[in-house]
């Protein structure tokens, strides 16, 4: 009795002296790589934080669950901003001191972003933010990222649609807001080197109910061949209603401010043949399947809304793009010091994301360019991809 | 160019039309209770938001429209019962203040219950323009004036023919002096939140086919219509409705033949000057020493 109870005894130690070393070396081995997150969560924001992340959320344990990268979980830290730049600021100052994190992504606005760049340059770490605003990488950050398309992307890709069509002569309207004059600012510096000629500049006010006025003012504009909207929310279904109503017949542009479903609803059918440079996660079903990055939008937008059960949006991509970018430059570098992970994120070479193929480098931390876009035209109600 | 000239007066109309029903709602109050109910613009909003998820679940256009409507007087009852009345001793800059709250937290809670879209509601009879000499206008704009023009006639009509519209206007006078005389100035106080509540929901659903619907809406058209208000002489509806109509041609006519960057300013700055003239607007009170 004695003797079983010895073996018994003796059976454990040996089981434990052996798997001692093999515990404590994939302890050492499963060193979490830490990413720490702030987004808009909730607040004004919300429609473009919550969507980042489900995506940022979703992939993560998707990665966890397959062995996280080169056997190392990803731990996970997500803080919501609410939108506001100074929680942005209170945030990424706790990642970094107190969470100690690897990889920062995050920034769902542009104001979000600018308030921690001092902070994120200062501490020197890898830093992926997913807002618009083209100030955010030029000029280049060392350590500062984005993954969405610039207002300027999306000119040159509308500017480049307009010059094949031959109409080069633009009346531009564009609204109040910070989209709008963005837009509107790249517009005016494009279009001489684009050659192109902007021969009416009209805007509305915030909250404004008609643009007729500048819709008449437009349409007797000299020469005017194309007319192309700046703007963002009601005020895109309210131009396309307008524009109809006064029975204009101008090729009709808007941007990437109006790539959403409300759009063309609110239009009433006036959104009909409006064209507008979107991203391919739009058109994912239209994509033709030689399209590079066919694979990739519809995988996502497959796994999405799987587990959402949700509709995907844009920006949910720009969240899949900036966790990825992370992921395969950590890959690369085969460790998490900050300055080894920073240089790959930089040497990030054809990377097939929802926003397009990214090539960054030195003086190019975003790395797309206006052919990551797809133009798209309203069709019965829906978008329909030009080639 | 005179095609244009018309083009520019007829979207004049159509938003001076909207400033102006926003606006009526604003001199309502006003008469009541000298308070300017800066959550006027909410009502706006509550009601064309209500309306368009009243017709997503399937209710006949016209039921939406009277239930929205509905709603936001149901609003307007409860902000003034909740927010107003405990505390009607208070002066009558913390009340207006606290319509300035009231407005902040209608939006914060709309924002909860519709979210950040926007969304549209149908024209009432098609969206086909109709031509009027060289210009176009949608008709809707058409139903925003005619709704506006029923509203001041109807409210005229109370005020000179009910029990209850003269008790307003007594209070509107001097309240002390109509408590006095037995009216419940408590009760044409919240009658006049109900009346600006149902006109601010008139507003929301005539408007919402033209402007759209968000949960900011009712933000610049608020003070559009206050401005218009202010401009017809706060206090006088039949004021307001021609004060809107100032300010939008004026803006249009603007934007067309000036620039539409200065749109906005060139109405506020006009306003300044009217005011500068004549303090009390185009049609105020011609009333001695309040004291």
């Amino acid at each position: 009795m004695s003797g079983k109870t010895l073996l018994a005894a003796l059976r454990h130690f040996a089981v434990i002296a052996i798997l001692w070393p093999l515990a404590t070396g994939a302890a050492l081995a499963a060193e979490p790589i830490r990413l720490g997150a702030f987004l808009a969560v909730t607040g004004k924001a919300a429609f473009l934080g919550g969507p980042e992340k489900n995506t940022i959320e979703l992939y993560v344990a998707k990665i966890n669950e397959a062995g996280g990268i080169d056997g190392r979980p990803i731990a996970l830290t997500v803080y919501d901003t609410g939108g506001q730049a100074k929680e942005a600021l209170t945030y990424v100052k706790r990642l970094i001191e107190q969470d100690k994190v690897d990889v920062i992504i995050g920034g769902t606005s542009t104001g979000e972003t600018m308030a921690v760049i001092k902070t994120v340059e200062e501490a020197g770490v890898p830093f992926v933010s997913l807002a618009g605003g083209q100030e955010i990488v030029e000029p280049v950050k060392r350590w500062v990222f984005k993954t969405p398309h610039t207002d300027r992307l999306a000119v040159d890709k509308i500017f480049y649609d307009m010059k094949a069509r031959g109409l080069t002569r633009v009346g531009l309207l564009s609204g109040s807001g910070g989209f709008d004059k963005s837009c509107r600012d790249n517009v005016l510096a494009l279009a001489p080197e684009r050659g192109m000629v902007i021969v009416a500049d009209e805007t509305h006010g915030a909250g404004d109910t008609d643009v007729t006025a500048q819709l008449t003012k437009i349409r007797s504009a000299p020469g005017v061949q194309a007319f192309l909207y700046c703007g963002f929310g009601a005020p895109t279904s309210i131009v396309a209603k307008n524009f109809r109503q006064l029975g204009l017949t101008l090729p009709h542009y808007q941007t990437h401010g109006s790539a959403s479903k409300t759009f063309i609803d609110g239009a009433e059918g006036a959104a009909e043949g409006v064209r507008l440079p979107a991203a391919a996660l739009l058109v994912v079903d239209q994509l033709p399947p030689s399209h590079p990055q066919k694979q990739v939008a519809s995988a996502y937008r497959d796994a999405y809304e799987a587990r959402f059960k949700e509709p995907i949006s844009t920006f949910g991509g720009h969240a899949y793009d900036a966790l990825f970018i992370v992921v395969e430059a950590i890959k690369r570098a085969g460790r998490t010091d900050k300055e080894t992970v920073r240089a790959e994120i930089e040497r990030t070479t054809g990377f097939i994301g929802a926003d397009g193929i990214f090539t960054m480098t030195p003086t190019d931390h975003l790395g797309l360019d206006p052919e990551s876009f797809i133009m798209v035209e309203v069709k019965d109600g829906n978008w329909k991809m030009l080639q | 160019m005179s095609a244009d000239l018309l083009q520019f007066l007829v979207a004049g109309v159509t938003v001076g039309a909207c400033y102006g029903l926003v606006g009526v709602g604003f001199s309502i109050i006003y008469n009541a209770s000298q308070v300017i109910n800066f959550a006027q613009g909410e009502f706006v909003m509550i009601a064309g938001l209500g309306t368009t998820s009243l017709l997503a679940a399937g209710m006949p256009y016209a039921v939406a429209i009277a239930l929205g409507v509905l709603i936001t007087v149901l609003v307007g009852v409860a902000l003034e019962a909740l927010a107003i009345a405990p505390a009607r001793q208070s002066s009558v800059v913390t009340l207006i203040i606290i319509t300035v709250g009231a407005s902040i937290f209608l939006r914060g809670a709309a924002e909860l219950v519709w979210g950040r879209n926007f969304r549209s509601l149908p024209p009432f009879s098609g969206a086909e323009p109709i031509a009027l000499g060289g210009a176009v206008i949608q008709p809707q704009s058409l139903w925003v004036l005619g709704g506006t023009a029923i509203s001041v006639v109807l409210l005229s009509l109370f005020f000179a023919a009910t029990r209850s519209g003269k008790a307003m206007l007594a209070t509107a006078c001097n309240p002390n002096v109509a408590l006095l005389l037995g009216i419940d100035t408590r009760a044409v106080l919240r009658l006049s939140f109900a009346i600006a509540a149902l006109l601010g929901g008139i507003a929301g659903v005539l408007i919402a086919p033209i402007s759209l619907t968000y949960t900011d809406v009712g933000v610049m058209l608020g003070l559009k219509g206050f401005c218009a208000a202010i401009l017809g002489g706060l206090g006088n509806p039949f004021g307001a409705v021609v004060g809107g109509l100032i300010v939008g041609v004026t803006e249009a006519l603007t934007a067309g033949y000036l620039s539409s960057a200065y749109k906005d300013a060139v109405a506020f700055v006009m306003i300044l000057v009217v005011l500068i003239v004549m303090p009390r607007g185009l049609f105020g009170a011609k009333a001695g020493e309040r004291v």
